[in-house]
């Protein structure tokens, strides 16, 4: 090396070279935020048929990209296999957990699969797709016939409030919600009856419970503090329940002081009553929902608030003859505006069809066959969940827990409730009105201060306008 | 002659800092570009909007509260992990006992300690906090912190841990320190096997104990080693997403007493209706507070260094 030369100086120039780099770099910086633009694509169509009401072209190919968790995938192959039969193709499938993270860019450069499930903890938000118009409408799904008897249509087959579920403040559908779940209190009939204690139907007789089961050393409810909102899937729909379903449904729709009713005042105030009596099982707020029905399992608690999927979730701490049963809300009493076995139960598993993909027909004919009884028998042979095809789970030999849902779910007959802020206004539920519940449940607020903060997060929602609003219609 | 030598430096440079260009530099450009639009991150079209999503957080009290718990692990994090790091090599390398010759030598089984305390860095984040949830379960009977404090008698201590709005942020503190000590064990024992055995026996001669051997030797001569480790396990604690995301209760909670920046970016980008513009710029934002506090670290702990 030269005298007229150091290392410092070395460095010097690496630095002014970096500094030039800089903005070539903004050249490159295409690859996350590319502008696609619609390439135009051909889209595949066939002529429609009897057989064939959604026009799919025989031998277009057909990208299948879903959630492979809690249900697995392979009742999606399934269905697919009988796709392959009829239109002569292999559908190309893709099953993963990272459903989001790996749509995301296929979303951004306008390229989405046909056909997608996108649920799990990382999905991404369906309301968002919608109104960006990546989604299809599924209203000519809605009007096809059925596979299993072409007279009546798939709309007519759905259970009430399917169609609700996917649709996002207009008339269109933008999602089918494939699996049905109930919710509820769930406990093992075998320590009730063990215990000759019987599911209460109001507010009173259950804090009555309680006292019971303190007595006998057992937690009334037990809730995981990771996620509060698990709480909300009984709090909501017995708001619903007390005051009927305006009351819910202002509440879904932001309204000013939807939440200052009483109604809502009568349901919190249970909830207060019942942490002051300490009825919650101790340690809750710092519960894992494994963890929560671990306790539940091993008889600690005797009510969890929870939906249908807890039967496998919770499978491997629940002893054989736990003899698990799902009750219907509680409410106030004779003064309800609905009657007890009203239920909160809802369609969930979004399978979503792109509206500028390849072969969106072929993505709605996948939805068809998926629906037909030979496909909804294998969902809940296999899976033990209850599909949103009306009547599917009849015929059919039931486990303990889905024969209880689904008897609760025959016995609720039209006093279904569904709340939709869980769905619409996330962060609201779960986040900061879930914050509130977590502390009403630990007697750090009561009642009222509950009530001031849900209204006042209802209010900050609905005036943030990066946050998209739905109505009830 | 000297034409050809710059040649020959370009020659070098040419291809890292191209790499450094792509990979570093320009996802920095992109995130500041993204920050100034109302990117959704679904479609590829997005609307230049100014400086709103700055103005957007600035007004956003749980972006600070957020920030303010990112501040509290940076001041607590990093001393406690290099404190314990520094006296935990100390005592593996130099605290021990003289025996027979060695002037310098670790406390007994020190060998063993070594790969017990690095232990927790061959651990995934994931693993670790999965394991500490099972440590931290509240129940008496099953979570093993509350199992072994009714164990020693001292049952009424136990409590709700990552449920309890007062010790939740802690509780994950100690988590943090727990597995990044032992990467700082190993880091100080290389640093002060690298200190000559002379400086030690003449302080020994000098009459010098433990304590002042640490303070007065071994810590001045490892200053620099100390500075690299202050600064990467500050950039640790200013991360803390994994750490809080899959730990806290409430994606942050309970009552947003332990959510931390990056966690709230992620949020916004992927489960609040997919504001990525609003995250680019909280990226952006903890850009700026990593960038000042390296550069006051660095700053702060420049001094001349010992050659020996």
């Amino acid at each position: 090396m030269g005298s007229e030369f150091n290392r410092r100086d070395a460095i010097k120039r690496a630095m002014a070279i970096g500094v030039v780099a800089i903005p070539s770099g903004s050249l490159l910086s295409a690859c996350a935020t590319s502008s696609g633009g619609d390439k135009n694509k051909p889209v595949a169509t066939g002529t429609k048929s009897a057989n064939n009401p959604l026009g799919v072209k025989n031998g277009a190919p057909l990208e299948a990209f879903v959630f492979k968790g809690g249900f697995g995938d392979d009742y999606i192959k399934a269905a697919e296999s009988a796709y392959n039969t009829s239109y002569g193709v292999t559908v190309k499938h893709t099953g993963t957990q990272a459903i989001g993270p790996k749509l995301q860019p296929r979303f951004a450069n306008n390229t989405p699969p046909d056909f997608m499930d996108n649920s799990g903890a990382d999905n991404l938000d369906t309301a968002a797709l919608a109104k960006e118009g990546k989604l299809l409408d599924l209203t000519p799904l809605l009007d096809a016939p059925t596979i299993d008897d072409p007279a009546k249509k798939v709309r007519d087959v759905l259970i009430a409030g399917t169609v609700e579920q996917g649709q996002f403040g207009s008339q269109q559908m933008y999602a089918l919600n494939y699996a049905f779940t109930v919710y509820g209190s769930w406990y093992s009939n075998k320590l009730f009856q063990a215990k000759g204690w019987t599911y209460p139907k109001t507010f009173d007789e259950m804090i009555a419970l309680g006292a019971k089961t303190k007595a006998a050393g057992i937690a009334l409810f037990t809730y995981p503090g990771k996620y509060p909102y698990y709480v909300h899937f009984d709090l909501f729909a017995q708001i619903g329940k007390v005051g009927g379903k305006e009351v819910l449904n202002a509440i879904d729709d932001l309204e000013d002081g939807a939440f200052q009713v009483d109604a809502v005042k009568q349901v919190v105030g249970y909830y207060e009553e019942l942490a002051a009596k300490k009825y919650f099982l101790a340690g809750s707020e710092g519960k894992t929902h494994i963890q929560m029905q671990t306790d539940w399992t091993k008889g600690k608690a005797a009510l969890v608030a929870d939906g249908s999927w807890v039967e496998n979730e919770a499978a491997p701490t629940m002893p054989k003859d736990f003899d698990l049963a799902v009750g219907p809300l509680v409410g106030g009493g004779d003064s309800d505006k609905l009657p007890f076995g009203t239920l909160y139960a809802a369609a969930g598993e979004p399978f979503i069809v792109a509206a500028n993909g390849k072969n969106p027909a072929g993505g709605m004919e996948l939805l068809r066959i998926m629906l037909a009884k030979k496909q909804t028998d294998n969902f809940t042979n296999t899976i033990k969940s209850l599909t949103c095809v009306a009547g599917s789970a009849e015929g059919l030999t039931l486990t303990p827990g889905l024969a209880s849902a689904s008897a609760a779910l025959k016995a609720a007959g039209p006093n279904v409730l569904n709340a939709r802020i869980q769905d619409w206004y996330v962060k609201l539920n779960q986040e900061t009105i879930g914050n509130l519940t977590a502390q009403l449940l630990t007697g750090q607020i009561n009642a009222a201060k509950w009530i001031e903060g849900a209204q006042k997060a209802s209010d900050a929602t609905k005036k943030d306008s990066s946050v998209p609003k739905f109505k009830h219609l | 002659m000297r034409h050809g030598k710059y040649r020959f430096i370009i020659g070098f440079l040419a291809i890292p800092l191209a790499l450094y260009g792509v990979l570093v530099i320009s996802p920095f450009v992109q995130d500041f570009q993204i920050s100034l639009t109302d990117w959704t991150g679904l479609t590829p079209d997005k609307h230049y909007i100014g400086f709103d999503n700055y103005r957007k957080i600035i007004h956003n009290h749980l972006f600070w509260q957020s920030l303010w718990h990112n501040i509290l692990l940076l001041l607590i994090v990093p001393v406690v992990t290099l404190a314990l790091g520094l006296f935990f090599a100390f005592m593996l390398n130099v605290g021990g006992r003289r025996k027979g010759s060695a002037s310098v030598a670790g406390v007994r089984g020190s060998g063993a300690y070594k790969i017990i305390f690095f232990f927790p860095q061959v651990l995934s984040v994931a693993v670790i906090a999965i394991l500490w949830q099972q440590i931290y379960n509240p129940d008496p009977e099953e979570g093993v912190l509350n199992v072994v404090l009714h164990g020693i008698g001292l049952g009424s201590q136990a409590q709700s841990w990552l449920g309890d709005p007062k010790l939740a942020l802690a509780c994950i503190m100690a988590v943090m320190v727990w597995a990044n000590v032992g990467f700082y064990v190993v880091l100080f024992s290389a640093g002060m096997s690298s200190i000559p055995t002379e400086i030690y026996e003449a302080s020994l001669l000098d009459g010098a104990n433990r304590t002042t051997t640490f303070f007065r030797v071994t810590l001045p001569l490892l200053s620099d080693t100390v500075a690299t480790g202050w600064v990467y396990m500050g950039i640790i604690a200013m991360d803390a997403f994994a750490y809080v995301q899959l730990m806290s209760v409430n994606n942050g909670g309970p009552n947003e007493k332990t959510d931390v920046v990056p966690l709230l970016l992620f949020k916004t980008a992927f489960r609040d209706n997919s504001q990525y513009g609003l995250a680019a710029a909280m990226g952006v934002a903890m850009l700026i507070v990593t960038l000042v506090f390296a550069v006051l670290t660095l700053r702060l702990s420049r001094r001349e260094r010992i050659e020996f």
